[in-house]
């Protein structure tokens, strides 16, 4: 039985993954800032599909602790999916560098951190998955998120470098890059229907395109088209612009 | 922000909206409120889940325990009923009671004691709860049953979310052999003849009839009547159905992609339809078997099927009248209906079972349920309509309401002063549960 491993397996993208996997008999390894949370969702998953199930506690930011955490994990996944994050506050970090270093350390920094641990044993093998949730909001830096909309431009960058290192090595890493998705991040905000996602499309998306090897996928497909005329707006124009 | 409706798309409102994942969390939020209203997944047609502060339980959507032996499941209250069926229907379970959509909620199903073809044999939703777990507005959590705090149950069941927010309910599922349902279709010339119909199938586990309302004179009350039993596996001929009984294959989901201009639905394309149902099916009886989904969610098959009414949005006409007024009283609505002209292009007829609930809506007699566009000449004809109804001694279902008014309600529910009185001392201190719906039917104010 294949084992995958999610990190932020509290998000609501993770969970909807986590049901997939489950759905088609991986056993799963879920790791999460608060463990208390990871038990309804393991009984849940029990209950739906006989998973097997490991909880484990995992703080992002906790870098020192990385290692000891992944040498902890008693089945070595074959599959790892990288899905927390922090949207932050983009007015609240011109002011106070507290917000700026956790949206960084959250969304770069700590991806970063455990995924280079990750890389190092499947490069080992030579054989695994990796798979990393960024944004298309690091497509293009935008004034209302571009302190999360840089972190994410960084991990975007840091997968496509990763992927160009393990390619030799049998290892595969997608990069996946949601539009809008009706998830606890957005709960408050008004989205845009045709252009949101619900967690059940991406986990779709992110299941179908690691198992095609696939490099970058967008959920939904038209944030692709979306993102390549917001990229090609002339700078002049851009900055006028209220993004 | 949001923009917020229920099904009907009217009334649109602007809401603050907060979701919950854990009690505690949820505890914390209305400590934070002064009024606030549970919102499931807005299959309710009105106003009955809107308020400027809204909870979405959808998050809280984990299934706690289940008895391979027994078929109990225990789960939290936005597990939907859609999921439910997906994991428990390949098992051979299914649902004791489903409405006509299965994109409800769990907590929705419960506060609204909603019904399906079943009614006459098994009751509504709420009949088949063991126990269920409330949070009052202090934060405090109630256990509930029939016998374990009973007025609270009752207050609950059917009390469309004042009395306080449903966390986690356990209740039997039902089972099965297979995962199809064995489908009589009757068609019935008119009002007499299928009221016939339904007092002849009182035996059939599933009953319902579309009735096309547009059809006069002597026609008025043609239909068709689908009555069904879940199959056998013996009863199952195709090979690929009797390889994997419980098992569907997916079916293709079709889509409404955008708002229709509101000039879409006009009397034309709904008589069009009408009179195409009728005649697809041949006179006679006729027997198929069908699969579950195309047996009970016709209409979930089409995604945001009310967006074909445009922006203006519609509401469903949904009354019921006793067993008595039935052919009388049915005949006169029914003529009022038809003669306006507004009539609707999806109209239910089913005869209910005995029910002794304090607030739910069934019982025993006849119930009818219209789309209509909104407009003002149909709000006009829903006042004339309510005064029929009141007469023969009838009410109208709070889940498809958005109109009703507070003299019409305390009229026409035998516990709604009562109601009104629980309800107002279980919201003493701060945050009171309220919905746009219960302050216009004068529940709280
Ligand atoms: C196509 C269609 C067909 C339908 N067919 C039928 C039918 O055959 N029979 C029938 O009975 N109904 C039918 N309905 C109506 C529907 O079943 C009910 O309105 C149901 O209550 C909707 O559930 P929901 O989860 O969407 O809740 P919502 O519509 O969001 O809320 C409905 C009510 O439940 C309350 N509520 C929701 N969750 C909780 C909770 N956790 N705790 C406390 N209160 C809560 C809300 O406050 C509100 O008062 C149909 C609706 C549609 C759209
Ligand atoms: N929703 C969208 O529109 C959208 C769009 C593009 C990209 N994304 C990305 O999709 C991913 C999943 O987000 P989501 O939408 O599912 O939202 P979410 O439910 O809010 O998920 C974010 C998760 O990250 C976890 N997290 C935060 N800080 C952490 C830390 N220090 N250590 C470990 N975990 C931590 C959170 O845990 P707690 O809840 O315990 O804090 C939470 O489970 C994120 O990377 C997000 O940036 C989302």
């Amino acid at each position: 039985m294949k084992n995958v491993l999610i990190l932020g397996a509290t998000s609501d993208i993770a969970q909807a993954i986590a049901k997939k996997y489950a759905a088609e008999g991986w056993s799963l390894t879920l790791a999460a800032l608060e463990p208390g949370l990871l038990g309804p969702i393991a009984s849940d998953l029990e209950i739906r599909g006989d998973a097997t199930v490991q909880t484990l506690e995992f703080d992002a930011l906790d870098f020192s602790s990385h290692r000891k955490f992944y040498e902890s994990i008693e089945t070595k996944p074959d599959a790892a999916i990288c899905v927390f994050g922090y949207m932050g506050d983009q007015d609240k970090a011109r002011t106070d560098f507290d917000e700026v270093a956790r949206t960084i350390g959250v969304n770069f920094t700590g991806a970063v951190s455990i995924l280079n641990i990750v890389a190092e044993d499947f490069e080992k093998r030579g054989s695994g998955a990796i798979a990393g949730v960024s944004s298309v909001a690091g497509d293009r830096g935008r004034q209302s998120n571009y302190t999360y909309g840089s972190a994410k431009a960084g991990f975007t960058a840091y997968l496509s470098g990763l992927r160009n290192r393990l390619a030799k090595s049998g290892v595969h890493v997608m990069t996946v890059k949601p539009g809008f998705v009706r998830t606890k991040m957005t709960e408050s905000l008004e989205l845009p229907a045709a252009l949101t996602a619900e967690p059940v499309q991406v986990a779709d998306v992110v299941f179908q395109g690691l198992e095609k090897k696939r490099n970058t996928v967008y959920t939904l497909w038209m944030w692709r088209w979306v993102m390549l005329v917001i990229r090609h707006i002339p700078e002049f124009i851009f900055k006028k612009m209220k993004l | 922000m949001r923009k917020m409706s229920d099904w009907g798309n009217y009334p649109v409102i602007d809401a603050e909206v907060f979701g919950f994942e854990t009690p505690e969390e949820l505890k914390t939020r209305l400590g934070s409120l002064d009024k606030v209203i549970a919102y499931g997944n807005g299959r309710s047609y009105g106003d009955a889940s809107l308020q400027e502060n809204m909870l979405l339980t959808r998050r809280f959507n984990k299934l706690l325990s289940f008895d391979e032996t027994t078929g109990e499941l225990c789960c939290q209250a936005g597990v939907m009923l859609s999921e439910i069926l997906e994991v428990f229907v390949p098992r051979g379970w299914f649902l004791p009671v489903t409405p006509g959509t299965k994109l409800i909620t769990v907590g929705g199903a419960i506060a609204a004691d909603v019904h399906g073809k079943n009614h006459h044999k098994e009751g509504a939703f709420g009949q088949h709860i063991i126990s269920m777990d409330v949070m009052r507005n202090d934060g405090s959590i109630v256990t509930c049953s029939p016998l374990e705090n009973a007025d609270f149950f009752n207050l609950t069941v059917g009390g469309m979310g004042l009395a306080g927010v449903i966390l986690h309910a356990t209740f039997r599922l039902h089972p099965i052999e297979t995962a199809y349902i064995r489908e009589e279709t009757i068609r019935a010339a008119n009002l007499a003849e299928i009221m016939d119909c339904f007092e002849a199938s009182d035996d059939w586990t599933y009953s319902v009839a579309w009735i096309d309302c547009l059809a006069k004179g002597d026609a008025m009350g043609r239909s068709i009547m689908m009555r069904g039993e879940h199959a056998r596996a013996a009863e199952l001929v195709q090979h690929f159905r009797k390889g994997a009984p419980l098992n569907l294959k997916p079916g293709l989901k079709l889509g409404v992609p955008v708002t229709f201009p509101n000039f879409a639905l006009n009397k034309l394309t709904m008589n069009a339809f009408n009179f195409a149902y009728y005649n697809k099916c041949r006179p006679g009886t006729h027997t198929r078997v069908c699969d579950y989904n195309s047996f009970f969610y016709p209409l979930d098959a089409i995604a945001n099927w009310n967006r074909i009414y445009g922006t203006r949005g519609f509401t469903q006409y949904q009354f019921v009248i006793p067993k008595a007024a039935g052919r009388e009283g049915m005949g006169t609505i029914l003529s009022r209906i038809t003669e306006s002209g507004l009539g609707s292009f999806l109209a239910v007829l089913k005869l209910f079972g005995e029910q002794q609930s304090f607030m739910s809506f069934p019982m025993a007699g006849y119930t009818l349920a219209l789309d209509f566009p909104i407009s003002l000449k149909a709000l006009e004809l829903f006042k004339e309509l309510d005064a029929m109804v009141a007469d023969f001694g009838g009410r109208l279902y709070l889940a498809k309401d958005s109109r009703m008014d507070a003299e019409m309600f305390s009229k026409t529910y035998p516990n709604a002063d009562e109601f009104k009185q629980a309800i107002t001392m279980l919201n003493e201190g701060a945050p009171k549960f309220e919905s746009l719906q219960s302050k216009r039917i004068g529940i709280t104010e």
